[in-house]
C-alpha cells in the first residue's frame, strides 16, 4: 500500500538535517504522521526517503516566560499544548483549538510542528498561530531563519521550507495588554477538520473599545490559511461596535476564495466566514475587555 | 537501501521483540499478521474510525496511523495484553455486564480508549469519558452504553467510591 522507502531515524537534529541537505527534495520528513501517513497511502506521496524525527525529544518542549512569551517544539504532541497548563493560563486559545483538533489518538501522536509543514488550508493550528503573530523557527545545517506565521503556507500543502530545512520552533510573543484571541470552526462532528474556521485576535487601547490593533485568519477559505487583510483595516483605530464587525465580516467574505466540496459550496462557505468572523470576533473582543 | 529490512525492538503486552520488519509496515499490521495479534482491527485503514487503537507508552493511538519503526523503544499494548491472566480487565468485564458488546468489531478499541483515559483520569466526568471515545466509531451506534460500561469500570477500579 504504501510504496517502499529508506528509513533513517536520526538521534539528533543535526543529524536529521544532514540527511536532509543530503538527499534533499527525494527525502521527507515524518514526525507523527497522522496527516502524511494518509497521503503515503494513496500514493500521493511516494518519497525515496524517509527521516522519522518522532523520537528527536529536543524538540518536544513547551517553554514559558514573561519576555519572551511561549517557545514550543516543532515534535510537541497536540495533546500536550493542549492540556499543559502553562499554555491553558498565557493562551489559552490554543489550548481550545487542540480540543477540536480531531481525535485523542491523533493528538496523542500528532506533532505540532507536523501538522504546520503538511501545510493543510483547512488545519487548525496555522490560522491561531497567524492571529497570535506566531514566528517560525527554521534550520538546515549550521543555519537559522525565521518565518511569520502568516508566510509560511504557500500554496495547497506547500510550505516556505527549503528541502533541505526543518521547522525546530514556534514562536509565540506575549500579546500586548488588553488583547484577547478566539478560535472558531464550523464543525459537523466534533473533531472535524472545519468546513471553515476563524480565529481573530483584537488589542484595545484601554479600557474604552477602540481597536489598536487586529488580526484575522481564515482556515479552510483559501489554498492557503488566509489571512483577511482588509477586514483587519476595518477594525483598526475604530471604535469597536456591532455594526464595525458586520462590516468587517463581509469584508472578510471577499477576501475568502473557498473551496467547493462535499462538506459545502463556496457560497456556503462564503456565508458562514461572515457568521464566524462575527461570532469569533465578539468572542475576541470580550476577552480582550476582560485581560 | 530502498526495500531494506530495519531492525525493531519493542515491547508488546509485556513481551520483548527484536524483529526485521520493511519501514512501510504500518504498526496494525505488524501487529495482525507478523504477531498474529488480531485484536485491533482494521475498519477503515484512514484513521477515521478508531477500531486499531492500541495503547504506546500508555496513551490511545490509531495502530493503522504510524510506521510499526515509529514504536521502537516502546511499550505497545493490545487488547490481548488488556487482562490479567483470565481475570478480564474492568472495562471489559463491565462492558460484558452492561451489554455493551454490540457487534465487537469496535469494542477491542473502546477498551483501549478507555483504558488510556482512567490510567491517567481514574474518575472522569461523563463528558471526558465522551471525548475519550469520540474517536471510536461503532457502527450500531452504541455509544451510550460503551460510556456507561466505562464510569461502571471506573468506579470499580476506584474501589467502588
Amino acid at each position: 500500500m504504501i510504496a517502499a522507502f529508506e528509513y533513517f531515524a536520526p538521534k539528533t537534529v543535526e543529524e536529521a538535517l544532514s540527511l536532509l541537505s543530503k538527499y534533499k527534495e527525494e527525502a521527507k520528513m515524518i514526525a507523527g504522521g497522522q496527516s502524511m501517513l494518509v497521503v503515503m497511502k494513496q500514493r500521493l506521496l511516494t518519497p525515496e526517503y524517509l527521516i522519522d524525527i518522532k523520537g528527536l525529544t529536543a524538540l518536544d518542549y513547551i517553554k514559558y516566560d514573561e519576555k519572551q512569551g511561549l517557545r514550543i517544539g516543532a515534535l510537541t504532541i497536540h495533546r500536550a499544548l493542549e492540556k499543559s497548563p502553562v499554555v491553558q493560563k498565557h493562551f489559552g486559545v490554543l489550548s481550545e483549538m487542540e480540543g477540536n483538533l480531531a481525535t485523542i489518538q491523533t493528538r496523542n501522536w500528532g506533532t505540532i510542528g507536523g501538522n504546520l509543514c503538511h501545510s493543510d488550508p483547512a488545519g487548525d493550528p496555522a490560522a491561531v498561530f497567524i492571529a497570535l503573530k506566531a514566528k517560525f523557527k527554521l534550520a538546515s545545517s549550521g543555519k537559522e531563519r525565521i518565518v511569520e506565521a502568516d508566510e509560511f503556507s504557500t500554496d495547497y500543502l506547500e510550505a516556505d521550507l527549503k528541502p533541505n530545512e526543518m521547522l525546530t520552533e514556534i514562536q509565540v510573543p506575549n500579546p500586548p495588554p488588553h488583547s484577547g484571541t478566539a478560535y472558531e470552526k464550523l464543525m459537523v462532528m466534533k473533531g472535524d477538520m472545519g468546513v471553515i474556521g476563524a480565529a481573530v485576535s483584537i488589542t484595545l487601547s484601554g479600557k474604552d473599545s477602540v481597536c489598536q490593533d487586529a488580526r484575522i485568519a481564515l482556515s479552510n477559505c483559501s489554498s492557503i490559511p488566509l489571512r483577511a487583510k482588509k477586514a483587519e483595516e476595518v477594525l483598526i483605530g475604530k471604535t469597536l461596535n456591532d455594526g464595525l464587525l458586520t462590516e468587517a465580516d463581509e469584508v472578510a467574505a471577499t477576501e475568502a476564495t473557498p473551496p467547493s466540496d462535499v462538506h459545502g459550496s463556496a457560497e456556503y462557505r462564503r456565508e458562514m466566514t461572515k457568521v464566524f468572523v462575527k461570532r469569533v470576533a465578539k468572542l475576541a473582543l470580550e476577552k480582550a475587555k476582560a485581560a | 537501501m530502498k526495500g531494506e529490512m530495519k531492525e525493531l525492538k519493542l515491547t508488546v503486552n509485556g513481551k520483548p521483540y527484536e524483529l526485521k520488519v520493511k519501514p512501510e509496515t504500518l504498526l496494525v499490521d505488524l501487529l495482525r499478521q507478523e504477531l498474529k495479534l488480531t485484536g485491533a482491527k482494521v475498519g477503515c485503514l484512514d484513521s477515521a474510525c478508531g477500531a486499531c487503537t492500541v495503547n504506546i507508552d500508555g496513551k490511545a493511538v490509531r495502530s493503522c496511523s504510524v510506521l510499526a519503526l515509529q514504536a521502537n523503544g516502546r511499550e505497545v499494548i493490545t487488547i490481548e495484553g488488556v487482562a490479567d491472566g483470565d481475570k478480564l480487565h474492568p472495562i471489559q468485564q463491565a462492558m460484558i455486564d452492561h451489554g455493551a458488546i454490540e457487534c465487537g468489531f469496535c469494542t477491542p478499541g473502546m477498551v483501549m480508549s478507555a483504558r488510556a483515559l482512567l490510567a491517567e483520569n481514574p474518575d472522569p466526568t461523563r463528558e471526558e469519558v465522551k471525548e475519550s471515545i469520540q474517536g471510536n466509531l461503532c457502527a450500531d451506534a452504541g455509544y451510550v452504553k460503551y460510556i456507561e460500561a466505562i464510569e461502571i469500570a471506573a468506579k470499580e477500579m476506584r474501589g467502588g467510591q
